[in-house]
């Protein structure tokens, strides 16, 4: 009995060839690129197509039109400077504020690890329930927002419903959502920096301002590089706050990227012209990402030279 | 059910007694009003089975719905364990919020998946499904009398409600043609009218507006005598939906049209008309003095419960969403008042627009004899008439049940002036837009361009030109 335990799995045991290996430990990787590539290619061949589910008769390859069309379209015009008008706002003012609010709560102590953590709960809140919850702050009715504009002697303020001050609006709603993820980001780097540059600094009396400007952010660079390519990246593909809050109006004020592909798609079906819209939002979000990807390796060489 | 309720409601579906007997009778026999109405239907169902139509040919047989949050969807699902007494099927349903049903009908439907064999649907929507080859044209199942009930009635569905579930497929096709094919049937559907607050109207000497004109007057003289309040609901978003209720209803009282259809069958916009700048600009004008602050994010929720909490004076909208905000838990509960509304005082009638839900029968379904048995029982007569009596299928689509005296007695004691409004506009409702391809598009851009008028972002006269010349262009580029 228990030689027959014991040699059993001695029997079963099955060998790898040394061949063969380096392709099965890549296999799950392997699988989950190809989970990738498909639906990518797949979204590459209809934007070659004429295909608009509505007219199936009409469907066939009319290879590059779709882009070619987007070159007079003024409506893709609209999209490109809407799209990148919101990446660029918001990614701005939440590295502004982001800085901000690390570098006020960079001392360790209870009360900054306090106000760190609750500063995180935006960021724990559906985008889409934000906007929700932002859209019943600004009614012009009986949101609390509009009385303090009120107040404030805006009357009649009307927040995402007017297209002088949609953009404003939902540019606001992003950043209380995503200003904790760059402020967490950057406490976690400023904390990580080296000491010895800012005592040196502190023992021969450099002025703050220049310490900021010439130590702290330069090394604080490749953090901010990180945070900056993952909040565009976010950003330029942001559909969540913009639909729930407006679904893109007031007029075409707001029809970023991922807002008209899915209005194209699912209530024109015209897949065609949405997966082409697709396709430029990938094309500009992976120049984006390599130009931001290449300085951060160029930065981290450059530093580790200088070690 | 014992016997003697059973006696009781075979006696009231027979006609041998009233409403008032059957109540009187069942409450003498500790049953609610309500389980009255399951127990009517019940005997409904059986006699329903006693005219030689075999409704057990696919018992055994399980299907699955795919059903939008309704009232509608609630009176079905009540009457539900009628259908499977009646035909021994099983009946498996997924119901989804109105905000993402159609992105699941499409997701379904455009991957060629079988596990939906019956689905509701609007008719604007079929005319995607249709040419797409995704749902059945249900002509060959309503005329075949080995598959249909012979009390299934088709023709006692109302004539424009009917006609506007059917399309021949060809862009500008007249809905109902000859040669159209059915591609849902209405199980319920909703006219566009004025419900105003009769509290508000009241206490402010106002009177129900007739006309676009006074339409505007009334809005602004009822924002000015309300604090806080606006004077009139309409929607705005940036969606097609803006286009079809109040505003196309009106629309099309002056005679205008969405799209012309030349002799050759081509397309052209027909929205930048001078008849059709002249009501584009009143109705700007409407929303900018009168209408809600937010109208540009407004959608059939808020326009209905802007009106339900008194916070608008009246809404052109859907008369169905005035019936509701009418109801138990609305702060101006049982104050509402409805008002058929004919835009152009020159105009014969009010010819409302018209939304439908239907139940479309899926292409993919590996059961489809089976799925018309439901279908067939949803829209049936039996079915309507428990819907309008016992629960809030309203306005049901046949005109049976428009004539059944219990129901109009339930609109009338707790609606006032619905059952006229209806009769009034009834006969002028029907889909007004034109079926084509492009008509989500379309109308979704025409309400971009409204947005952009009442922002006062373009003059009307240019932007409707801008709208018609848009049009056309992707018109062209569809080839239609």
């Amino acid at each position: 009995m228990s030689d027959a335990t014991t040699s059993a799995p001695r029997a079963r045991r099955f060998k790898v060839s040394r061949q063969l290996l380096p392709y099965l430990l890549s296999l799950p990787a392997l699988l989950t690129c190809i989970g990738i590539l498909i639906p990518f290619l797949t979204a590459v061949w209809y934007s070659l197509q004429r295909y608009r589910l509505s007219q199936p008769w009409n469907r066939g390859f009319n290879w590059g039109q779709n882009y070619l069309n987007f070159m007079t379209d003024s409506a893709f015009w609209n999209t490109l400077k809407v799209s990148m008008t919101y990446a660029f706002a918001t990614v701005a003012l939440e590295l502004l504020l982001g800085l901000g609010i690390a570098l006020l709560l960079q001392k360790r102590n209870r009360f900054n690890n306090f106000v760190s953590i609750m500063l995180l709960m935006p960021l724990m809140t559906a985008p889409a329930l934000a906007s929700l919850m932002w859209k019943l702050m600004t009614n012009p009715g009986f949101g609390i927002l509009s009385y303090f504009a009120t107040l404030l002697g805006f009357e009649d303020f009307r927040w995402a419903s007017d297209p002088k001050t949609a953009m404003m609006t939902v540019v606001i709603v992003d950043i209380w959502v995503y200003t904790p993820f760059i402020m967490i980001l950057l406490l976690a780097g400023l904390r990580s920096l080296p000491k010895q540059p800012f005592e040196a600094a502190a023992l021969d009396g450099v002025p703050r301002p220049f310490v900021f400007w010439r130590i702290t952010l330069p090394m604080l660079t490749p953090f901010l590089l990180t945070a900056t390519l993952f909040r565009v990246i976010e950003s330029i593909q942001q559909f969540d706050i913009i639909y729930a809050m407006t679904q893109g109006g007031p007029g075409d004020k707001l029809t970023v990227f991922q807002v008209e592909a899915y209005l194209n798609f699912f209530q024109s079906t015209n897949v065609g012209r949405s997966a082409a819209l697709l396709m430029i939002l990938w094309a500009i979000t992976y120049t984006l990402s390599n130009i931001f990807i290449k300085n951060w390796l160029r930065l981290r060489e450059k530093q580790r030279g200088n070690a | 059910m014992s016997k003697k309720e059973k006696q009781l409601a075979e006696a009231f579906v027979a006609g041998k007694i009233g409403r008032r007997e059957l109540i009187k009778g069942m409450s003498a026999l500790g049953v609610t009003a309500a389980t009255a109405g399951v127990l009517v239907n019940a005997a409904a169902t059986q006699a329903l089975a006693q005219n030689g139509f075999d409704w057990k040919k696919h018992d055994g047989t399980s299907i699955k719905l795919l059903l939008n949050k309704h009232p509608y969807t609630d009176a079905m699902i009540a009457n539900l364990e009628n259908f499977k007494v009646l035909t021994g099927m099983d009946v498996q349903y997924d119901v989804f919020p109105e905000d993402v049903y159609f992105d699941k009908v499409t997701a379904a439907l455009s991957s060629g998946s079988s596990e939906y064999d019956a689905f509701m649907t609007g008719a604007y929507m079929t005319w995607t499904y249709g040419p797409a080859g995704w749902c059945d044209d249900l002509n060959e199942y309503i005329s075949d009398a080995s598959k249909t009930n012979p009390d299934y009635n088709w023709e006692d569905v109302l004539e424009g409600v009917r006609k506007s579930c059917a399309w021949n497929g060809r862009p500008g096709g007249a809905l109902g043609s000859d040669d159209a094919k059915q591609w849902c049937i209405p199980l319920a559907y909703e006219q566009n009218n004025l419900t105003y607050n009769k509290r508000i109207f009241d206490a402010n000497g106002l009177a129900v507006p007739t006309n676009l004109d006074e339409l505007l007057g009334t809005a602004a003289a009822a924002k000015s005598a309300m604090n806080g309040g606006y004077g009139i609901g309409v929607r705005g978003s940036r969606s097609w939906a803006t286009i079809h209720p109040g505003f196309l209803s009106g629309y099309t009282n002056f005679g205008q049209v969405d799209l012309n259809v030349g002799a050759d069958g081509k397309l052209t916009a027909a929205m930048n008309t001078d008849v059709s700048k002249q009501f584009h600009s009143k109705w700007v004008q409407m929303i900018q003095e009168s209408g809600a602050p937010d109208w540009s994010t407004h959608t059939w929720y808020q326009v209905g419960t802007d009106v339900g909490a008194g916070k608008s004076a009246m809404m052109f909208d859907a008369d169905i969403l005035g019936y509701f905000m009418n109801g138990a838990g609305n702060a101006e509960a049982g104050n509402l008042a409805f008002s058929a509304f004919k835009a152009n005082p020159d105009a014969a009638a009010p010819t409302p627009n018209i939304w439908i839900w239907s139940m479309s029968m899926s292409s993919f379904s590996k059961q489809k004899d089976a799925a018309w048995y439901f279908l067939q029982w949803a829209t049936g007569p039996e079915h309507d008439l428990f819907g309008a009596r016992e629960m809030d299928l309203v306005n049901p689509a046949r005109s049976s049940v428009w004539a059944d005296e219990m129901f109009r007695n339930k609109l009338s004691n707790s609606y006032s002036g619905y059952v006229e409004m209806h009769d009034v506009s009834a006969p002028g409702a029907s889909i007004k837009f034109t079926a084509q391809p492009l008509f989500f598009d379309l109308t979704t851009e025409w309400a971009a361009t409204l947005q952009k008028m009442v922002a006062k972002e373009v003059p009307v006269d240019e932007g409707l030109d801008m709208l018609a010349e848009s049009v056309n262009r992707q018109l062209n580029e569809a080839g239609l």
